[in-house]
C-alpha cells in the first residue's frame, strides 16, 4: 500500500484549504481595513487573544461553508481495502491520498471532519439562537416586573440547572423518548418563542402607528406559521423546510439545557438596568413596560450578552459531542464529530492517530470560541 | 527656614495605555511646610487626584513618573526602595479617601483594620495598638469605640465610616496627612463635622494636610495655602486669602464666578459659567491650556509659547500662570443681564394636600423572615407650586425628596393623600394609566448625566421619541424639525442629533436631557439635583439654561437639591425636607433669615462658602442620620438637634407653626425663641 | 439564619419533590415500559400481550399513582429491583457511588488547592505575563471537553509512553490505576474554577480597600494573604459547589471512557439497558447530590460573607 510522507499530507491538507484561507484572508483584511468602524469587533483588533480566537473560529465556519471543495472524499464513502489507514495512505484506485487516514470503516477522516463542522456548526449556533429568544423573552418580564411570575419561572430554571445534563440527556434523547411526541412537544414550545418575540419587539415599536403594525404582525405570523410547520410537525406545504426527527430530538434537548443559563442571565441584567434613569426617563414619557424592557434595556446588555454567546455555543458544541460520545441522538453514521470520536475511540490502540481528526476539530473550535470570548470581554472591558 | 514636609518639583505623570502616553500631570510644583494646610483644588480630570497617589509613590501597573522630583523632608522620593516606601506609607505620608465604604475591607472587623497599623509601623503589641486604637476612635469622636472596634464596616453609616478611615490614618501620627475629596460621598451635615474633626485633630497632632478637593468653599475652610490645577498643571498658588482676594488667573476668577453663594440670588450675582470644556490630555493646546475657554484669550500672547509662573507676590507665596496678568482688569463686576422682578403669578398649579408614601420592605432582606418593616418615606407632605415659580425641595439622603418626585411622576403611587393638578388627583394614578396631556405636563430632569440618555441609541432619536410619545407633531419630518429647535434651545449644534451619548460630555448630556425634558412643553419640570454631578464650572452653565428656559415657557420647576447654595440661587420657594417631614417652607429668603428651623440652620451652617468675607455662624450636628425603617419618636430631628427639649421633643409630634406670607416652621420650639438667633451668614 | 436555613431546606424538599417527579415520568414513558414488558416476559409478545402486561404489573395507573406509590416504597429505603443485575437496585446503587466516592475524592483535594493557587496567582497581578500564561491555560483546559483530554492522555500516556493502563478498575486504589481518569476530570475543572477565582480576585485587588491596606504601609504578599485572600475566596467557594452536576457529567464521561464501573457506570448503563428502577434510583441520587451541594454552598456564602451574616 502506498503512502506519501508527513509533507506531503501537510502540503495536501493546506492546498485542500485555498478556499478557506483566500476567505480568512479577505475577512481579515476588511476587519483591518475597516477596524474602525466596526464597534467592539474593530477593538477585538488591539486583542491578539481575541483575533486568534476570531482565527480559529472563522477557520471552521469557512471550512464548513466550502466543504465541497475541501473534502478529498464523500463522507459516507467506505472502502473495505482501506479499512483504520494510518495518515498519508494512497487510495491506488483513485489516485487519492487518506491525508488524515481512514476509520473501521474505510471512510477518509479528513473529509468526515470537514463535513462534520457543518453539522456542529449548524445545529450549535441555531440551539444557541433559540435559546437565547427563549431565554431573553422569558427573562425580560421575570427581571423587569419580579413578583410571581418571576419566582415560579426562577424556580424552573432552578430545576433543570440542577439536573445533572448528562442524566438530562439519557432522559431526553433516549430512542424511546423518540417514539413518543415529547421531543415535538419540546420543539413546539420552543419554536413559539421566537415568533412570540417578533410580534412583541414589533408591537412594542410600532403600538402606536397601525400602519405598519398590522402588515407586520401579518408577515411574521405567516412566515412563522410556515417555519414552524415544516420545523415541528415536518409538514411544510412547500416541502422546503425540513428537519431529521433525531436532530429535532437533539435540538431540543439542548435547547432546553441551555435556556435556563441564559434565563438567569437575562433576568440578572434586567434587574441592574432597570434601575437606571433612562429607564425612569423612558416611563416618566409614558412608554409601555415592553417598549422599554426591548429598546431601552435589551441593547444595553448587549456586551455581556455577546460574550456569553460565544461560551455558550462552544458548550453547546460540547454538549453535542458528548451526545456523540455516549452514541445518543445522532444517527450512527453521521460525520459529526461526538459520533466520530465515539465510533474511532476503541481503536486507538490499532491506530492513535484514529480519533485525532474529531477530537482535535472539536476542541480546536471551541477553543477558539473560548478565545474570542475573552478577547471579547476584555475589549468591551475597556471602553 | 525649614525644610518642607513635602516638596514637588516640575513633576510629571503619564499612564501608559496600549496605544500613547496620556500625561496626566505636567510640570506640576508645590511646596508644603510643617503645619500647612495646603488645598489642591481642580475640575475632575484635571490631575489633582493623580498627584496626591504620585506623593504616595502609588500609581498602579501603568502610572509612570516621567519627570521632576517628589522630595518628602528634603529626600527624593524615587530614590526608595519598596521597603522604604512601604515604612514611610501609613506612619510618615497617611491618606484619606473618597469613599469610604470602599476603603474598608468589607470581610474584616474595624478593629483588626485599625490595630495593624501601630503593629506594623512601631512593632507594639497587640494589646497595646488596641488601646491605641480605641484612644484614636475616641478622638474621632465615635461613640462606644469597643462596640465599633468589634463591628464589620457595613454595620456603620458612612459618616462613622469616614471617621474609622481617618482614625486609621491619623494612628500612626502622620507628618503628611493626603485627603482626597474625603467627604464628597456624605451628606452636607455629615461633611461639616467631618471637616471640623480633620481640621482640630491635625492641629492637635501637629500634621501637614495636603487636601485635594473640587470644592472652594470647601478648602477655604480648611487650608491655608491653595494650589489651582487646570489640566494637569498648576495655574495659580498662594496663600488661600491672598489667593481668594486677588486672584490673578482667569481660571481661578472662572471657577469662583460660576460658584452661587449662599448669600446672593439670581438677580444680584449671576453665575458666569466657563465656556467649552476640559480639553483631553492629548488634546492640549499650544501655550496656555486654558486659552481656549479664557474669555481673555489673546492669540499672540496666549497661544505661542507655554506660559511660565510668575511671582504675583512673593510674600505671600503668590504665583499665577497667565502671560496678561498686568493687562486684566482684575477687579471688573460683572453686571446681570436679568430683569429683577420678575415673579411668578398666583396661580396654584400643583397642590400637595396630606401626601404619604410608605414602603413595605422585609426586615431582612436575605434571610427573609415575616417581619414587614415600613419605610415611611413622605409623611403628610402639604405645599402647593404656582404657575411659573421656582420651588426647592432641600434634604439630605433619605429625606424623602426623590421619593416625592416618584409620586409626582407617577413612577409610584401615593399611599394616602392627593396631588391636586389641573382639578385631578393624579397622586395614585400611575404614569402607564395617565392620559398623554398629562405625562407630557409633567417630566423631569435626572440627576446623573451619566446614566440619563440611553447608551445604545442616538441623541436624536431620543429627542425624536420622546415627542412623538407625548404627541408632538405628526410625521417624522416634523418631529425632526421640532428635535432640531430643541437643540438649539439648549444650545447645542444640531449635528449632535447624530452623536452617541457616549460622545457627550456630562454638561452636554445634561442638556439634551433637558431638551428632552422640555420636548412636550410641560408645565412641570422636577429637576432632581439636575448639576450636583457635574463639574462647577459646567454647572453653572446648566443652571442658567435651565433658568432661562423656565422662565421662556413659564414653566414651574420643581427643583431637588442638597445644595442650598444652589436653591438660594435658583428658587422663588423653598421645602425643607428631614426624614420624610417637611420641617420648614417658606419663601427663600424667609428660609435663609432667622427665624430658622433648627434643622434648617444647621444646613445652612454646614454649607462651605467660597468667600472670605462672609463668616458664619458654626452649627455641627451630633450622629447620623436615623434609619428611615425605624424613625425617632417625636420629632423626627431630636436626635441630633442641638436645641432639642428633653420629654418634649422626644415624644410629641411638632406643632406646625404658621408665620406670615406662607412661611411655616414644624417645631416645638416657640416663634419667639427662635427669632432671636441671628442669622447664619454675616458679612 | 435558622430560618434562612428552614426556607432553603424547604425549597430543596420541593425541588426534590419535583425533579424526582420528572424523572420518574420520562423513565417509565411507554416505549420504555413496551421494551421492559418484552425483556422480562417474552420476546415475541404481541401488541395486546404486552398491555395486558402492563396492566398486570400496575403500569397503566395513572402517573401520580405510581408516582406516590414509588415515592413511598424510595422513603422507606426501597429503590425496586434491577432488572439487569437481578437483585434489589440498594445492592447495586451504593457500592457504585461509593467506587465514585473514591474517584471524586481524588478529584476534589487535587483540583480545590491547584485550581485556587492558579486563580490567585493569576489575579494577583492582572494583565501580568504570569496571569497570561495561566489565563490562557485555563482557557485551554476547559475547552477541552473530557471525552478528548482522556482520549488525548490514553494515546500519550497509555499506547505510546506505556505508563498507565487505558482502562481503570473500580475499588482498586492505585496510582497506576486512578491516575488518567483523575488527570482527566481534574484538568477541564481546574480551568473553570480557576477561570473564577481569578476573576474574583482581579475585582477584589482592584477595590480601594487593598489600596488602603497598601499606603497603610503593608506590603504587597502580606496585602494579598491578609487582606485579598478572604474576599477573593468568597465567590470561588460557591463556584466550587454550583460545579457539582458538571463534576457529576465529568464523571460519568470519564468512568465509560475508562470503563470503571462507578455510578456514572451504572447511570448510563441501566439507561441503555433499560433497567428502569436503576436508572430511576440514580438519577434521583444524582439529583439529591447535586442540590445538597447547593445547600451547603448557600449557607456557605451566608456564613462566609459578615455582609450577610450580620445583617
Amino acid at each position: 500500500m502506498e503512502q506519501i510522507s508527513s509533507f506531503e499530507i501537510w502540503y495536501t491538507f493546506f492546498f485542500q484549504l485555498s478556499s478557506v484561507w483566500i476567505a480568512l484572508f479577505i475577512t481579515f483584511s476588511a476587519l483591518f481595513i475597516w477596524r474602525k468602524n466596526l464597534g467592539v469587533l474593530g477593538h477585538l483588533c488591539n486583542s491578539p487573544i481575541g483575533l486568534v480566537g476570531l482565527f480559529i473560529v472563522l477557520f471552521w465556519v469557512f471550512g464548513a461553508i466550502f466543504a465541497d471543495l475541501v473534502a478529498l472524499f464523500e463522507p459516507f464513502e467506505q472502502s473495505g481495502r482501506y479499512r483504520r489507514k494510518p495518515p498519508g495512505t494512497i487510495n491506488a484506485e483513485l489516485g487519492i491520498p487518506y491525508i488524515f487516514g481512514t476509520d473501521t470503516l474505510g471512510r477518509d477522516l479528513f473529509s468526515r471532519m470537514i463535513y462534520g463542522s457543518q453539522i456542529v456548526l449548524l445545529i450549535a449556533p441555531a440551539a444557541c439562537v433559540v435559546a437565547y429568544v427563549v431565554g431573553i423573552t422569558l427573562g425580560l418580564p421575570s427581571g423587569y416586573f419580579g413578583g410571581r411570575s418571576d419566582t415560579i419561572l426562577s424556580f424552573l430554571a432552578n430545576l433543570v440547572l440542577a439536573f445533572p445534563v448528562i442524566l438530562l440527556f439519557y432522559l431526553l434523547v433516549a430512542p424511546g423518548v423518540r417514539e413518543t411526541m415529547l421531543p415535538n412537544i419540546m420543539a413546539g414550545v420552543f419554536f413559539l418563542f421566537p415568533i412570540a418575540f417578533a410580534l412583541m419587539v414589533v408591537y412594542s415599536r410600532f403600538s402606536e402607528r397601525l400602519n405598519v403594525l398590522i402588515p407586520s404582525f401579518i408577515i411574521i405570523i405567516l412566515v412563522g406559521s410556515w417555519l414552524y410547520s415544516g420545523l415541528v410537525f415536518n409538514a411544510d406545504p412547500l416541502g422546503l423546510v425540513q428537519i431529521d426527527p433525531n436532530e429535532l430530538n437533539i435540538f431540543a434537548a439542548v435547547v432546553f439545557a441551555s435556556s435556563p443559563g441564559v434565563f438567569r442571565l437575562v433576568r440578572g441584567l434586567t434587574m441592574d438596568i432597570k434601575t437606571r434613569d433612562y429607564v425612569a426617563a423612558a416611563m416618566t414619557r409614558g412608554e409601555g413596560p415592553f417598549f422599554i424592557m426591548i429598546w431601552e434595556i435589551l441593547p444595553n446588555a448587549r456586551g455581556p450578552l455577546i460574550v456569553d454567546s460565544c461560551l455558550r455555543v462552544g458548550y453547546v458544541t460540547i454538549l453535542l459531542g458528548t451526545l456523540g460520545f455516549f452514541g445518543l441522538g445522532m444517527e450512527p453514521e453521521s460525520p459529526d464529530w461526538g459520533s466520530m470520536i465515539n465510533q474511532t475511540r476503541s481503536y486507538i490502540r490499532l491506530v492513535p492517530t484514529i480519533v485525532l481528526p474529531a477530537t482535535l476539530a472539536l476542541a480546536s473550535f471551541v477553543l477558539g470560541l473560548n478565545l474570542l470570548a475573552d478577547g471579547l470581554r476584555e475589549e468591551s472591558a475597556k471602553d | 527656614m525649614s525644610i518642607p514636609v513635602l516638596e514637588i518639583e516640575n513633576l510629571s505623570v503619564s499612564f501608559m495605555t496600549r496605544s500613547t502616553e496620556v500625561p496626566a500631570v505636567m510640570d506640576f510644583s508645590m511646596k508644603v511646610l510643617e503645619g500647612d494646610a495646603m488645598g489642591l483644588v481642580g475640575e475632575s480630570g484635571c490631575g489633582k487626584s493623580t498627584v496626591a497617589l504620585a506623593i504616595m509613590n502609588y500609581l498602579g501597573g501603568n502610572g509612570k513618573i516621567t519627570g521632576g522630583t517628589i522630595k518628602y523632608r528634603g529626600k527624593d522620593m524615587s530614590s526608595f526602595s519598596e521597603k522604604e516606601l512601604e515604612d514611610i506609607r501609613g506612619s510618615e505620608i497617611a491618606m484619606i479617601y473618597q469613599e469610604p465604604m470602599a476603603s474598608l475591607n468589607p470581610a474584616m472587623r474595624i478593629s483588626s483594620q485599625l490595630i495593624e497599623v501601630p503593629i506594623l509601623h512601631e512593632k507594639i503589641t497587640k494589646e497595646e495598638a488596641w488601646k491605641r486604637s480605641i484612644d484614636m476612635l475616641e478622638k474621632v469622636n465615635l461613640p462606644d469605640p469597643e462596640r465599633i472596634m468589634n463591628a464589620f464596616p457595613h454595620q456603620l453609616s458612612g459618616g462613622q465610616q469616614q471617621r474609622i478611615v481617618i482614625a486609621m490614618a491619623l494612628l500612626s501620627k502622620p507628618s503628611l496627612l493626603l485627603l482626597d475629596e474625603p467627604t464628597t460621598a456624605l451628606d452636607v451635615t455629615v461633611e461639616a463635622g467631618i471637616i471640623n474633626l480633620v481640621k482640630n485633630l491635625s492641629k492637635e497632632i501637629g500634621t501637614s494636610m495636603l487636601f485635594v478637593s473640587h470644592n472652594l468653599g470647601l478648602i477655604l475652610e480648611t487650608c491655608n495655602k491653595i494650589t489651582v490645577m487646570y489640566s494637569g498643571e498648576t495655574v495659580e498658588t498662594g496663600e488661600i486669602n491672598e489667593v481668594f482676594r486677588n486672584m490673578r488667573h482667569p481660571y481661578t476668577q472662572g471657577l469662583l464666578r460660576s460658584i452661587p453663594l449662599p448669600g446672593k440670588n439670581k438677580y444680584e450675582a449671576p453665575l458666569r459659567a466657563i465656556s467649552g470644556q476640559l480639553p483631553l490630555p492629548h488634546e492640549r493646546p499650544q501655550g496656555c491650556n486654558f486659552g481656549p475657554r479664557c474669555p481673555y484669550f489673546e492669540k499672540e500672547l496666549c497661544s505661542v509659547n507655554e506660559v511660565q509662573m510668575q511671582a504675583i507676590n512673593s510674600k505671600k507665596l503668590h504665583f499665577s500662570r497667565c502671560s496678561k496678568i498686568n493687562l486684566i482688569d482684575w477687579n471688573k463686576k460683572i453686571k446681570s443681564s436679568k430683569k429683577v422682578g420678575r415673579k411668578p403669578s398666583n396661580d396654584i398649579l400643583l397642590s400637595i394636600d396630606h401626601l404619604s408614601k410608605d414602603y413595605d420592605v422585609a426586615a431582612n432582606v436575605v434571610f427573609g423572615g415575616k417581619k414587614k418593616g415600613t419605610i415611611k418615606a413622605n409623611v403628610d407632605l402639604n405645599f402647593d407650586a404656582k404657575v411659573a415659580e421656582t420651588l426647592a425641595i432641600v434634604g439630605e439622603s433619605g429625606c424623602g425628596k426623590s421619593t416625592f418626585a416618584k409620586v409626582l411622576l407617577g413612577l409610584e403611587e401615593a399611599s394616602s393623600g392627593r396631588v391636586d393638578f389641573e382639578n385631578k388627583n393624579i397622586g395614585e394614578i400611575t404614569v402607564e394609566e395617565r392620559d398623554k396631556k398629562t405625562v407630557s405636563a409633567i417630566q423631569m430632569v435626572f440627576q446623573n448625566p451619566f446614566d440619563t440618555l440611553n447608551p445604545s441609541h442616538s441623541v436624536g432619536n431620543q429627542i425624536i421619541r420622546t415627542l412623538e410619545k407625548v404627541g408632538v407633531g405628526s410625521t417624522v419630518e416634523e418631529r425632526r424639525q421640532r428635535m432640531h429647535e430643541l437643540l438649539d434651545l439648549v444650545k447645542l449644534p444640531r449635528e449632535f442629533e447624530k452623536r452617541m451619548p457616549r460622545q457627550l460630555s456630562g454638561g452636554q448630556k445634561q442638556r439634551i436631557g433637558i431638551a428632552r425634558a422640555f420636548a412636550g412643553s410641560p408645565k412641570i419640570v422636577v429637576a432632581d439635583e439636575p448639576v450636583s454631578a457635574l463639574d462647577v464650572s459646567v454647572q453653572a452653565a446648566v443652571i442658567e439654561l435651565l433658568i432661562d428656559i423656565q422662565e421662556k415657557f413659564d414653566t414651574t420647576m420643581l427643583f431637588i437639591s442638597h445644595d442650598l447654595s444652589v436653591v438660594r440661587y435658583v428658587a422663588d420657594r423653598v421645602v425643607v425636607m428631614y426624614l420624610g417631614k417637611i420641617a420648614e417652607t417658606g419663601t427663600t429668603e424667609q428660609i435663609f433669615s432667622p427665624p430658622y428651623h433648627p434643622y434648617t440652620e444647621a444646613l445652612l451652617s454646614a454649607v462651605p462658602i467660597a468667600d472670605p468675607d462672609i463668616k458664619k455662624r458654626q452649627i455641627l450636628l451630633e450622629g447620623a442620620l436615623p434609619s428611615p425603617l425605624n424613625p425617632p419618636k417625636g420629632c423626627v430631628f431630636n436626635t441630633r438637634c442641638p436645641s432639642a427639649i428633653s420629654g418634649k421633643c422626644d415624644s410629641i409630634d411638632p406643632p406646625i407653626q404658621k408665620l406670615k406670607n406662607g412661611h411655616t416652621i414644624s417645631c416645638h420650639i416657640d416663634i419667639k425663641e427662635l427669632s432671636k438667633k441671628d442669622n447664619v451668614f454675616a458679612q | 439564619m435558622l430560618v434562612f436555613i428552614l426556607k432553603r431546606l424547604f425549597t430543596l424538599f420541593l425541588t426534590m419533590l419535583c425533579l424526582s417527579f420528572i424523572v420518574f415520568s420520562l423513565v417509565t414513558i411507554e416505549p420504555n415500559l413496551k421494551k421492559l414488558a418484552l425483556n422480562q416476559a417474552n420476546m415475541r409478545m404481541e401488541e395486546e400481550a404486552v398491555q395486558t402486561w402492563l396492566e398486570k404489573n400496575g403500569y397503566k395507573r395513572p402517573l401520580l399513582v405510581q408516582y406516590s406509590e414509588w415515592l413511598g416504597n424510595a422513603l422507606t429505603g426501597d429503590f425496586g429491583y434491577s432488572t439487569h443485575f437481578k437483585k434489589p437496585v440498594n445492592d447495586v446503587v451504593w457500592p457504585k457511588l461509593w467506587h465514585t466516592g473514591i474517584l471524586m475524592f481524588w478529584v476534589l483535594i487535587l483540583t480545590i488547592p491547584i485550581s485556587l493557587l492558579i486563580g490567585v496567582i493569576s489575579g494577583m497581578r492582572e494583565g501580568s505575563k504570569t496571569d497570561r500564561a495561566l489565563s490562557v491555560f485555563s482557557i485551554i483546559t476547559t475547552s477541552v471537553p473530557q471525552y478528548v483530554s482522556g482520549i488525548l492522555f490514553t494515546i500519550i500516556l497509555s499506547s505510546w509512553l506505556k505508563l498507565f493502563k487505558g482502562v481503570a478498575k473500580a475499588g482498586n486504589i492505585t496510582f497506576e490505576n486512578f491516575t488518567l481518569p483523575v488527570l482527566t476530570i481534574v484538568l477541564y475543572d481546574i480551568g473553570y474554577i480557576a477561570r473564577m477565582t481569578r476573576a474574583s480576585m482581579v475585582e477584589v485587588m482592584n477595590a480601594q480597600y487593598i489600596r488602603t491596606a497598601r499606603l497603610k504601609g503593608m506590603s504587597f504578599i502580606s496585602v494579598v494573604f491578609k487582606h485579598a485572600l478572604r474576599n477573593a475566596l468568597i465567590a470561588p467557594f460557591t463556584v466550587i459547589m454550583l460545579q457539582f452536576p458538571w463534576l457529576l457529567t465529568g464523571v460519568v464521561i470519564v468512568e465509560k471512557l475508562f470503563n470503571y464501573k462507578g455510578f456514572g457506570f451504572l447511570l448510563v448503563s441501566a439507561a441503555d439497558q433499560n433497567d428502569i428502577d436503576v436508572t430511576l434510583a440514580c438519577g434521583v441520587v444524582a439529583v439529591i447530590l447535586v442540590l445538597t451541594t447547593q445547600l451547603i454552598s448557600d449557607i456557605g456564602y451566608a456564613f462566609l460573607n459578615p455582609r450577610i451574616r450580620f445583617s
